[in-house]
Formats: C-alpha cells, structure tokens, sequence
C-alpha cells in the first residue's frame, strides 16, 4: 500500500488495508466473504467521495507537499519524447533546484524548464529541495532565449516552496535573477505554457510563470508566502497555518476564481501519485490544446494577450468624488 | 484637524532633554535612529531628510520627494483616486487601509504622474513606506503598470523611486501577480526603446525588489537603503550563521555588482538630470 499516508485520508487507508486483508484471507481458504468484501468496496467508494472531493485548502496543501508526489523529471519522462538535459548558466554554475532542456512534445521540439525537488533526502541536498539560487534562473533565461531564438514553444513546471533565502542567493542577485525572468518571458515571441504542479511558492514560482497559459494540477497550491510564513506574521504563531491556507486563497480554484489561471487540471482521485501515466495523460491533452491555440496566433497577438493577461490581473475600485 | 491640534500642542512645549528623547515629539522634533541626535524637523527638512550630523538619510514621503527633486507646479496626477479592495475578504483588512489613509494623507502606497525634472519630461512613480509599508497590492502594481505605459506611450522616460517591504499580505497571489503586471509592462516599454531608471531607496525588499526595483536601464540606490529579496532573519534561521552587519545595504549590493551607482540624495537630482540628459534627443539646449 501506499507508504505515506496524509491526516485526512486516514480512514481511506484503514478500510482500504481491511478489503485488501479480507481479500488474502479468503485467497487461502474455504471462506466466502465476497458478500461482506462487496459492501465494504461499496462503503470505500462512499468514503473515497466523501473524503477526497470535499478536500479542504489544507488538505490541499499536504497533497501538494505529499513526499510521492509527481516531480517535474517524472512529467517530463510522461509527456516529452527525445528529452535531452542541458546544464548551466554560463555564469557562474549549475543549479540543480531547476532541469531544463529540449525535447518534442507529440514531434514537436519544445524547451521545458522545471522546477525539481528531490525525492529522497540525499537527492534533496543536491537539489536544494527544489530552492533556486540565481544561477537556476538564469539557466532557465539562457534556454528561454536559445528556445525563442529556434521558435520552440516553452513549457514550465512550477513546484517550488520558493526561491533560496541564502546569504550566497542575495550575494549573486536573487532579486535581479528572478526580475529579469519575469520582463523577459514577457516578450518571447513563442507560446509559453506554464503548469504549477506541487506548491508554487511566491517569486521563486514566479521567476517561471510568466505565460500565455497558466495552469494549475487539481491539488497544487500557489502562495504569495507560505501559509506556515503567514501564520507567523499575521497571528504570530506558525501553528495557525490551516487558518492561514484558507485566508490566503491558495487552491487552484481560488486562483481560477481570481481568473489569474486558465484552466484548473484534474488529478486522479487521490492525487496524482496515484497514477502518474493517467495524470500526464490528462497534462498533454491540455497542452496540446493550449498550443494548438497559440499557435494561430500571430507574434504580435501573443505578445498583447500576454500583457493584457497580467494587465488584467487585481482588483481596485475608483473613489467617487 | 486632529493632527494641526497636537502639532499646535506641541509648539509650547520645551526641547526635550537626552533622558527624555524616547518620547520625542512626532511633530516638531525628530531623533536620528543613526547618530541620536534631536533636530527641528524642518531643519531636517530643508536638509531634504539628511541627517545634518551623520549624514544619515531619513525616510522622505512620496509628496516631499516631488517637491525636492522634480520641476516647481510641474507635476501632474495620475490614478489618485485609485483605492485598494479587499479581494480575499481577509479580516482586518480595510479598517487597516482607512487607518493608513488617515495617517499618510495617501490613498496607496505609491504616487504616480508626470513630471519634469531639470525641464525633461518624465512619468513618475514614487512609493511611500508609510502606508502599508509600501506593500504591493493590486492598486500599486496597476498605478506603476499605467505609469509605464503612459511613459510608452508618449515616449518619455520612466522613473521610480521604490520603498516597499514586497508583498501585500492581504491581497495573498494577486499581489504576488503584479510583480508580472509590472514586469511585463517594462518589457513592453524596453522593447520600444523607453528608457527606465531605479532608484532604490530604504526599504526595498521581497516582490519589489524582485520585480521592477531590480529592471531599471539604470539602477541607482541611497546610501544605506536595506535591499535585498529575502529577510534577514529568514536567512540567520536557514544558513544558521549570523550576517554581517553591512549585509543588504545599498553599498553591499555595489560591492556585489547589483547597482550602478549609490547616490547621496543631495546630489540625485542632478545625476537624474544628467542620465536624461544623454539619453534627450540632441541633447540639452
Ligand atoms: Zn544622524
């Protein structure tokens, strides 16, 4: 069964555990128990519903940080064909928080570019838990450009908690490196399709989420600052980070309510661990969609609907005097 | 009026003594946080808030910065009228934007228009740390993307004066998206050529630093201003050292290659002046 288990789910787990015990037992014996076996798959169907579509901000928040959870490396293995990893800024070195390369997406050659965290701890040190210092982002400007300059559509993955707050990170230009991404992702003149797929953590999200599409999986969250940093700050206490996650408007669908994301991917039922062919499977009908859109489009429309996309983006009011 | 009253107040009242110096009045004397020393504000004021003694430059707000720097009766207003929502219904949230209104006599934390600088026209941006700490919600990132693109779009430069603590909590992603909004307005004036100059001034940390603050064809800083992306004591906690205590500053950031010049405010005008001056179409007459 599955080896990490989040709060919520719990009872999912138990009664899943107790059919597939029942299941074992009467493999081995006279016993037949298909009858209670049959009610109790009915009762984990009910259960599944009740707990998984009714799935709170937090809940969210512990699924997009579910240690099983799909990386950037995994979709890329689902989606792309001839993926082909290419390394460094030119600058100063390379930074393993963010994979970049060239690739074809149903045969035709793209740039992705992602965020990666590690999948065990010793993967997490060399990848700094998906954390970029400035020379991951300007590994992922180097490609943006060399992927304009060939007319390849860029697809990004967004899963960070955000960029590194280190002394070596301000020292190189945290801020500069992840400014500069934002202005020039703003004036590509190829579609860039941008999809959050775990927790999109503030500028450090942002520094690969200018597009033309931004999408977001089910169970991702995307956050000016985390709800742990906003419990801190607005109730003093980090314990208040449930409260937090539901004030701050996380969830993929609080951000398509707030019409900042397009469109808001399905995940399997679960979470997309739980089938990561089917999940991809899902991700590529919407790119390809997404692509066959932007591609009608001439380099002077994508460029306008870009900047009328984030022109549009907030809420004010004018006073009346 | 409330306000007038406590200054009249204050009027009578004696020079405080150096004991007594914690409870300065907020009218008519001020305590530099530098060198301890007691002014007359408008003795500071007249020294454009530059500390007379250490040199130390005090917070200056948006209205004060128009009038020491840009062209008397020159400036014209743009989106004043421009007020903030509460998108997320978050608590607390408005009774905390009237407060700040009332205080700073603004009605965001960023003043925007046209002005003219030694006679160069320019569009102009200038945040006010007062309110909000010149957080960035939705309103601010509208007023600066609409100051840029007016600056695109009658072809003069662009200027701004940041101070900001980055993000506007209370606004939650919108906020974390004008950083975009902003950001892709300068591409769109640096692709026709605009030129936009930065002016750092204290603080400017977080979602502005990593947006527009860190674009400028030019960026310039004020001697001491606190710059960076991420917070001090964030970073204490991750790296489990303590950072030394330059770290941040605008002379740090020099030193690093971030900045191209730290400019004391007595001599920003004329530094402004000059850059646009070179980059005028046949020059100053
Ligand atoms: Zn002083």
């Amino acid at each position: 069964m599955m080896k990490h288990v989040l709060e919520f789910e719990k009872p999912v787990m138990e009664l899943r555990d107790k059919i597939a015990e029942l299941k074992r037992l009467t493999e081995n014996s006279e016993m037949d128990l298909s009858d209670e076996i049959q009610k109790l798959e009915k009762r984990l169907e009910k259960l599944e519903t009740d707990v998984y579509d009714r799935m709170q901000p937090w809940d969210r928040v512990q699924m997009a940080r579910h240690p099983e959870r799909p990386t950037t490396l995994d979709y890329i293995e689902n989606l792309f064909t001839d993926f082909l990893e290419l390394h460094g800024d030119r600058l100063y070195g390379d930074d393993e928080a963010i994979v970049s390369g060239i690739a074809k997406f149903n045969g035709t050659p793209v740039t992705v570019i992602g965020h990666q965290r590690g999948k065990d701890t010793k993967e997490n040190i060399r990848r700094n838990f998906g954390m970029p210092h400035p020379e991951g982002y300007r590994k992922a400007l180097r490609l943006m450009k060399q992927a304009d300059k060939f007319k390849r559509p860029i697809i990004t993955f967004i899963d960070t908690k955000g960029a590194y707050p280190g002394k070596a990170a301000e020292e190189r230009g945290q801020s500069e490196a992840i400014a500069r991404n934002l202005l020039e992702m703003g004036g590509f003149t190829v579609p860039i399709i941008c999809i959050v797929i775990g927790e999109g953590g503030s500028g450090g999200a942002l520094g690969l989420g200018i597009g033309d599409r931004i999408f977001m999986l089910e169970n991702s969250t995307y956050s000016v600052i985390s709800p742990e940093g906003a419990a801190s700050i607005l109730w003093k206490d980090a314990a208040y980070a449930q409260k937090a996650a539901e004030s701050m408007k996380i969830t993929s669908y609080d951000l398509k309510d707030l019409d900042i994301v397009d469109e808001v991917i399905p995940e399997i039922r679960g979470g997309a661990h739980r089938d990561i062919q089917a999940q991809s499977e899902e991700i590529k009908q919407v790119i390809s969609q997404a692509l066959e859109e932007l591609e009608k489009l001439s380099e002077s429309q994508l460029l306008e609907e870009r900047f009328n996309k984030y022109k549009n983006i907030g809420e004010y009011t004018h006073l009346d005097l | 009026m409330l306000r007038d009253f406590f200054s009249k107040k204050k009027r009578y009242a004696s020079i405080p003594s150096q004991e007594a110096k914690q409870d300065v009045p907020e009218g008519l004397m001020q305590k530099c946080p530098n060198c301890q020393k007691i002014f007359y504000r408008k003795e500071l004021n007249r020294n454009m808030n530059v500390c007379p003694h250490c040199d130390h430059h005090h917070r200056m707000t948006a209205y004060e910065r128009l009038e020491h720097l840009f062209d008397e009766d020159s400036f014209v207003e743009w989106d004043k009228h421009m007020i903030s929502n509460n998108p997320l219904d978050f608590p607390d949230y408005e009774e905390k934007l009237e407060k700040d209104r009332l205080k700073s006599d603004l009605n965001e934390a960023v003043v925007t228009g046209k002005a003219k600088l030694q006679g160069f026209d320019t569009a102009v941006a200038i945040m006010d740390a007062r309110f909000r700490m010149g957080s960035m919600g939705s309103v601010v990132g509208e007023k600066i993307a609409n100051a840029i693109e007016n600056a695109r779009k009658e072809s003069i430069p662009f200027i701004i004066f940041t101070a900001s603590g980055g993000a506007r909590m209370q606004e939650g992603v919108l906020s974390l998206m004008q950083m975009g909004k902003t950001s892709v307005a300068l591409q769109r004036l640096h692709a026709e050529g605009g030129l936009f100059i930065s002016v750092m001034t204290h603080p400017t940390t977080g979602g502005v630093s990593a947006s527009f603050a860190s674009l400028g064809d030019y960026n310039f800083a004020e001697p001491g201003a606190l710059i960076g992306f991420a917070g001090r004591r964030i970073i204490e906690q991750t790296i489990r050292e303590k950072l030394p205590e330059d770290f941040q500053t605008s002379e740090f950031l020099l030193e690093h290659g971030q900045l191209d010049k730290v400019i004391h405010r007595h001599n920003l005008r004329s530094t402004l002046a000059t850059v646009l001056d070179i980059h005028s179409p046949g020059g100053e007459e």
